[in-house]
């Protein structure tokens, strides 16, 4: 794979980790929604840490369509799970907080499942049925 | 009751970001490698190319009703539930839809893997 796929899967680990991050400390802040009132969840959109999340979420959302667009899901969904990793270590090395073995338990298993699935091939299945795929072969012609 | 409502937030978020994520995928093979879209075509017509396709709207829709379940779960419902569950069940239930509707080829290593996931986002989020 190319360093360009590479930096869209970086990215969209990166910005799906401090996206998730800026998210939960909006919503802790915002305190409950009532079921009886679901639509005062658009409330919480003035929240500046709400805010933040979804601008983190869109570049996300970006790099995750673009890695969909050369690699399989079964491949992208896994490697997405690294945000968790990424916030666990933001949670040591900045907030200084103390993390026990059950959590180190989870960053193993993450690294390893998102090692095994980076082995294999990015791009399983039926050629695309139209897009890049088509151009190349309207070139050919 | 409350039980009852957490797990169909929890269902509701799952099915939503399974489907979600599977039209994405979709309409993004479908499209092609955008790097190479947009090496050959350039920037504007490959984002036209993107903005035309209604598959990837219908994604995003599906995406969205994710996102607000998880969000209104996440408010009221067990966090202890409802934060680990539907983070850990979308990638089991992303896998089966792969291979299912998009017939990628999920081996055992990527089953393994998204087993391995599983776990470790369910410790991770429950921790």
């Amino acid at each position: 794979m190319s360093v360009r796929k590479y930096l869209v899967i970086l990215s969209m680990m990166f910005f799906g980790a401090s996206g998730d991050a800026l998210l939960a400390r909006g919503m802790k802040q915002a305190g409950a929604i009532d079921i009886h009132h679901i639509l005062n969840v658009f409330a919480v959109l003035s929240s500046p840490y709400i805010l933040l999340g979804i601008v983190s979420l869109l570049i996300f959302m970006g790099s995750y369509m673009t890695a969909l667009s050369f690699a399989d899901l079964s491949y992208v969904m896994p490697a997405t799970a690294i945000s968790y990793v990424l916030m666990t270590l933001l949670s040591i090395f900045w907030l200084h907080e103390r993390v026990g073995a059950e959590r180190w338990s989870g960053i193993v298993f993450i690294v390893t499942g998102v090692g095994l699935v980076a082995g294999g091939p990015w791009r399983t299945g039926d050629p695309p049925e139209s897009g890049a795929g088509l151009d190349a072969a309207e070139e050919r012609r | 009751m409350k039980v009852l409502y957490t797990w169909l937030c929890i269902g509701i978020t799952v099915c939503a970001a399974t489907a979600g994520d599977v039209l994405v995928a979709l309409a993004m093979r479908r499209i092609g490698d955008l790097g190479e879209l947009r090496r050959r075509r350039g920037f504007v017509p490959m984002l036209l190319r993107v903005l035309k396709s209604g598959v990837l709207f219908a994604g995003i829709f599906f995406m969205a009703i994710a996102f607000f379940s998880n969000l209104v779960g996440l408010s009221w419902a067990d966090l202890s539930l409802m934060g680990p569950a539907s983070a850990a069940l979308t990638y089991i239930s992303n896998a089966l839809a792969a291979k299912l509707l998009l017939k990628e080829d999920v081996n055992r290593r990527r089953w393994l893997a998204t087993i391995f996931v599983f776990c470790g986002v369910l410790i991770l989020s429950h921790t």
